[in-house]
Formats: structure tokens, sequence, C-alpha cells
């Protein structure tokens, strides 16, 4: 198959029919808590894109030329989080300083995204998966991609939710959780897409 | 910082009124993701539980020495110590719950729990509060789970830790263990929590008054 087409099925695929929220589960935490606004939820989304991408990179490297030929790969886990929450900061001192306008747009949700487990989640995938360099970095890109996706199009029910009458038990975290739910059922109509043609 | 709670009392703390999972909403990803089951359940919960134990204690113990600047890697580290421990252990011994569990077997590393008892309770209390947290917040945390994933095994698949329960003729619904029922029923047991707490508040308000 040309390699353009199967790239462009893998993004289809880590997208809509694994949606890292509606099939994985990964990365609730920021789903639920950072889905307020259309605006956060969007700059949180870039945000991760960024740092999956990158840690994607990074862990591919010290997986596969630190961890293995030291026979430490039972480290993985210790070893990907560190990188994870250096990457982040890295990350946070390089926008400060040549891209303030962004930094000021990600604001809090840089640190917060060390603890985002689609994050680690992603790079720990990678290596159970067994993809190479370039599907790793895409798995990260694309993964993220669907977490964009999904925390903005969450952001524009609950900003409509904040003017309709919701029953107090309800209110908050139960109606969003529905609602994710409902979200999932819809991208579960994606789930054979792609089956005939890969 | 010492508090004088009695240890009773941060064992209930985390079990019924600071439930990590129905009044913290913390760990959301491990309770929806594993839950298909009820025996998958117990086991995340019980892996979290003594994660959750072995690094309070720790990182109480620790609490005087780590620097203040650096201390979320520090209780990072200390809580990657003990999920790589649990993992190693239920590969070696309980091969079939590590295979179900997955890739959210080292993400207990990011599950906010932990790092929030750290940081919120371990690291400014005595070792045997911190032990007491660990244990009431893990049991907590396990009841939840094994709640959720029971509602959903016996509505989804018609069984209860893998017995049938509703006979031959049960129409099973699929929903439940898909994805979306793990939103779903979680999110209508945390309405239930919390009209149920807050009818108990009310009742507790008008003996009051």
């Amino acid at each position: 198959m040309n390699p353009i087409v199967k790239v462009l099925l893998f993004m289809f695929t880590c997208v809509l029919t694994n949606n890292y929220i509606f099939s994985r589960f990964l990365g609730c935490c920021p789903f639920l808590g950072v889905s307020n606004k259309v605006e956060t939820a969007f700059g949180m989304g870039l945000a991760v894109t960024f740092v999956m991408a990158l840690a994607s990179l990074f862990t591919y490297f010290v997986y596969y030329y630190v961890l293995i030929p030291l026979n430490l790969a039972y480290l993985n886990t210790i070893a990907f989080i560190l990188v994870i929450a250096s990457l982040v900061q890295v990350v946070e001192m390089f926008l400060k300083k040549s891209a303030p306008s962004l930094y000021n747009a990600l604001g809090i949700y840089l640190p917060l995204i060390t603890t985002n487990c689609a994050v680690l989640g992603v790079t720990i995938l990678n290596i159970t998966e067994g993809y190479d360099l370039l599907y790793s970095v895409l798995n990260g890109t694309f993964g993220a991609l669907g977490f964009l996706v999904a925390i903005v199009l969450m952001a524009g029910v609950r900003e409509r939710l904040e003017s309709a009458k919701v029953s107090a038990p309800l209110k908050g975290f139960p109606i969003s959780l529905v609602i994710a739910g409902l979200m999932s059922i819809a991208f579960l109509g994606f789930s054979n897409m792609f089956a005939g043609v890969m | 910082m010492e508090h004088k709670q009695t240890l009773k009392s941060v064992f209930f703390n985390g079990l019924i009124t600071e439930n990590p999972t129905f009044r913290l909403v913390l760990g959301t990803c491990p309770t929806m993701a594993v839950t298909t089951n009820a025996t998958n359940g117990i086991g995340m919960g019980a892996a979290a539980t003594f994660v959750l134990v072995g690094s309070n204690i720790v990182i109480s113990m620790l609490r005087n020495f780590i620097p203040d600047k650096i201390r979320i890697p520090a209780f990072i580290i200390v809580i990657c110590t003990f999920v790589t421990m649990v993992q190693m252990f239920m590969n070696a011994f309980l091969p079939a719950l590590y295979q179900s569990l997955g890739i959210f077997l080292p993400l207990i590393v990011v599950n906010c729990i932990i790092l929030a008892r750290a940081e919120a309770f371990a690291s400014k209390n005595t070792v045997m509060h911190s032990a007491m947290d660990g244990i009431g917040m893990g049991i907590g945390f396990t009841i939840a789970l094994t709640l959720i994933g029971g509602i959903r095994e016996a509505l989804g698949n018609g069984t209860l830790f893998g017995t049938p329960v509703f006979g031959a003729s049960y129409q099973s619904m699929l929903l439940l263990i898909l994805p979306a029922g793990g939103f779903i029923v979680f999110g209508l047991l945390l309405a239930v929590y919390n009209a149920v707490s807050t009818k108990i508040e009310q009742r507790k308000e008008a003996k009051s008054e």
C-alpha cells in the first residue's frame, strides 16, 4: 500500500476509531477538569499534542538505545515519567523565552501535562505495540489530535450546558460523564469504518 | 503540622466522607477503563491500595528530608518504585490479571489519587496516620471500582465474578461493557452518591436545629 495512504489511515484510526478518551480512557482527568471553555480546552489540547509528539520521540531513543542495551527494560515506567517530566519543564522554559504569547495562552496547563496519563500511556503503548520511530511519533501526534478533538467537542457541549436546567445531584461531574458516554456511543459509529481498507 | 485526628477517623475519612472516586473524583481513567468486570475492579483496587499505602509510608518517613522545591519529582520516584514492584509481582503470580489490566497497571504512577494523597496528607502527617490514610483511601477506591465493575459485568454480561447471575434467558446489555457504559454507569453512580450525601447532610442539619 502507498505509504502516504497508510499514514492517512493510521491518522483516522487514531483520531476517530481508537480515540484516546472515548475508547481507551486515557487522559480523562484533564478531559473532565479543563473542558469548561472551548478556548482553554483548545489550549490544553495543543499543549498535549506538542508534549505527546516529543515524548514519543524521546522515549523511543531512551528505550531502544539506553534501556535495552543496559538490560534495564523493566525500569521503563520510571525512565519514561522522568523523560516526560523533564520534557515538560524544558518545553515550558523554551516557550517562555521564544514564544511568550503561546506560553501565556497555555499557562498553567503545561505543568499539568506531566500527570496526564495519555502522555505516559502513549509512550508505553508505543513499546508494547512495537511501533518503529516514525509510527511512534505519528501515534503520539495523532493520538493527541484525537484528544484535542474530544476535549474541544466536550467543551462546546459544556458551554451550552451552563444555561440548561440540570437536576441537583446530576450537576457538575455526573452530567458531564453521561454526556461523555453519549459522545462515546457516537464515536462507536466509526469503529468498523476502516476495517475493510486496512 | 500534626493532626489530632484519631486513626479511626482518618480511615473512615478515606473510605466514605472523602471517597477518592465519588467525592474527590480523582483517578477517573482506571475507574472507567478497567471496570468491565468486578474481578478487574478488585485487582486494580488492590494494586492501587498497595502503592498508596507504601508510598504514603515512605513519603511520610522522608517528609522532613525532601526539599520543598523538588518534592513532586521525589514523590513520583517513590510512587514509581512501588508501581514497578506491583507490576513485577502481578506478572509473576497473577499473569491473567496482569494481561487484563494491561497498560493501566504502569499508569498507576500518574493516578492522581496517589500523588494527591502524598502531597495533601503524607507530606504533613505521621507515619501511622499516613499508612491509615492510604488504607482508607485504597479500600474506598477498591469498593468504588468493584461496585462499578460489578454493575457493568452483571448488566452487560449477565455474570458476577465470572458466575452467571440472571440465568440463561437474560439478554445482556452489551453497551455497558463498551467504553460508553463506563462513562454512563460512573456518572449515574456519582449522581446517586451526591443525592444520598445531600440527604444525609440535610437530615444532620434538621437534627442539630
